[in-house]
């Protein structure tokens, strides 16, 4: 891992500046600010109902912000129109948590149709290029297969191979290894190295997993209740004194201290915001 | 006086609750419109933006909305007419006047019965389909997924359902008033001792291009309708595949509501 780390700054291909988000008047995100350099691997960690997963939502523009800056290969994209978002969806590659393969698809279909909505090449060099990514994600000889057909581990990848399919300069993959036995997962892992090292992606990598998130970052980021806790090395996390994220990497209960009369009025349902 | 109390709450809360069904039902019929006006908009300058409206997906929606439906449609259909037929005769009996039957039936067949029992029917397979597929996708990211690969969704999914049920509605709709009328035409020969030949006559005679327009005017609406409906209850899925079947329902009841409603307006407004 330390070889892959890069020896000179690399210029910064996501930069989030002061993102704040609401979903109706709770907010998800505080502040959030990020930058992950070119080539390299960085792994958003957190607790379910941090917001990592809100966090990417806004990385790929599904989402708008009510504040903040997101820049993706420098350019604003919060700034920008829909026809401009699709041109930089080009570049970006998007394996989601449950595949997202289209299920009327097989699974050759579902990894050529981004090149054949964006390019104009013929089917045969198409096929040519599934076969090619299909290979690298070891799915070689399933192309005929219905996604029905397919395990979970299996999902991912073809999910994968459709994300790589157009070369993107950027990855992003929603839990990779969630749901997965650990050797399925620890093949998921080598193939985001691989990913990386083959072809300088740049790689987003959302998860709760420590174990695949300790062996694939170059950096991480730990999410907390929609701030950011730290970010830093492998080695930076583990050696972090911050008590939260102690209990993130030691998998222990925390226990909230509450306020007696913050209790009493959750409990009567006082507090509650107004629907 | 908590019975006093209670009484205008409880008025309050389903005023609440009519103003509530309200706005989602106008919110509704607003995103119906975005739809159908993006829809155009992708159809005509979608080439221009990178995203062209591919004729594959158009010809395969054509097939399973269209030819798939041809067998229920016939059978429906021959029913219908030999329906009309019987009911017709026997009603017109008692003024002694069945051989006016032709006239009745021709004009129902191609104005009323033919439209709206294969808008009924193609809402039923087709448009609660349309509204279990556009569900499931949603809950299963694959509408983001079209988003982040930069597949518009409207132009990749609602485009060939609307192109393709606008344009075999109306074919289904003409084969449908072929069928019932040659059901209606047997029975009316056999009981009337006509001929065949005699009956297509007088059927020509009873129906004006006016008419078949009538009854292929209105079925053009409800292919928007059954396409719209469809679309918007199924993005409007909660849940996991429990809420992708209660959208489908709501597909079918709203898609057939929506036709009968909308059937009634445009005969009041083309008929008095």
């Amino acid at each position: 891992m330390t070889a892959a780390t890069p020896t000179t700054p690399r210029p910064a291909v996501i930069e989030v500046d002061d993102l704040v988000t609401h979903y109706g008047t709770r907010r998800i995100l505080d502040s959030v600010s990020l930058r992950v350099r070119q080539g390299e691997i960085m792994v958003i960690m957190g607790g379910s109902g941090s917001g990592k997963s809100t966090l990417l939502r806004h990385l790929l523009a599904l989402e708008k912000p009510t504040s903040g800056r997101i820049s993706l290969l420098g350019q604003d994209i919060t700034q920008m129109d829909e026809f401009e978002l699709y041109a930089l969806a080009r570049k970006m590659g998007v394996a989601f948590q449950g595949g997202a393969l289209f299920s009327s698809m097989t699974v050759g279909e579902n990894v050529m149709l981004p090149l054949q909505e964006h390019t104009k090449l013929d089917r045969g060099t198409m096929q040519i290029m599934m076969r090619i990514k299909l290979e690298i994600v070891n799915l070689a000889g399933f192309e005929q297969l219905m996604p029905s057909e397919l395990s979970g581990g299996m999902i991912k990848r073809a999910a994968f191979a459709r994300a790589i399919i157009m070369d993107p300069a950027l990855l992003f993959c929603d839990e990779p290894s969630a749901g997965l036995d650990p050797v399925v997962s620890a093949a998921l892992d080598e193939l985001i190295l691989r990913l990386r090292n083959a072809l300088g992606m740049t790689i987003v990598v959302v998860t709760h997993e420590l174990e695949s998130a300790f062996r694939i970052a170059d950096r991480i980021t730990v999410l907390d209740r929609g701030r950011i806790l730290a970010t830093g090395t492998v080695e930076e996390i583990r050696g972090s004194s911050n008590p939260r994220i102690q209990n993130l990497l030691n998998r222990r209960f925390d226990e909230e201290t509450l306020d007696p009369d913050e209790y009493m009025k959750r409990l009567t349902g006082e507090g509650a915001p107004a629907r | 006086m908590p019975a006093a109390e209670a009484r205008p709450a409880a008025a309050l809360r389903m005023l609440e609750g009519i103003g509530r069904a309200s706005a989602r039902g106008l919110a509704a019929v607003g995103f119906g419109a975005t739809l159908l006006s993006d829809s155009v908009w992708w159809i005509a300058r979608g080439r221009q933006h990178g995203q062209v409206v591919h004729a594959a997906p158009v010809f395969a929606e054509m097939m399973a909305i269209g030819i798939r439906a041809l067998p229920i449609v016939t059978l429906l259909s021959a029913t219908i007419g030999l329906m009309l037929a019987l009911q017709g005769i026997y009603s017109l009996r008692q003024f002694g006047a069945e051989q006016q039957v032709v006239l009745g039936v021709a004009l129902g067949i191609t104005r009323e019965f033919a439209p709206l029992i294969t808008g009924i029917l193609v809402a039923g397979r087709s448009g609660s389909a349309l509204a279990a597929r556009l569900g499931t996708m949603t809950i299963s990211n694959e509408i983001d997924a079209l988003r982040v690969m930069g597949v518009n969704p409207v132009r990749f999914l609602v485009v060939p359902s609307l192109l393709a049920l606008l344009v075999m509605l109306p074919c289904l709709v003409l084969w449908s008033e072929l069928v019932a009328l040659g059901a209606a035409g047997v029975y009316v020969v056999g009981e009337l001792g006509t001929t065949f030949g005699v009956y297509v006559q007088e059927v020509n005679r009873a129906v004006a291009t006016g008419d078949l327009m009538h009854g292929l005017g209105k079925t053009a609406i409800f292919a928007v309708l059954i396409a719209l409906v469809g679309i918007v209850d199924g993005s409007a899925v909660k849940g996991g595949a429990e809420g992708v079947g209660r959208v489908t329902t709501n597909a079918v009841v709203h898609g057939i509501t929506a036709i009968v409603f909308t059937d009634m307006l445009f005969v009041f407004a083309t008929t008095r």
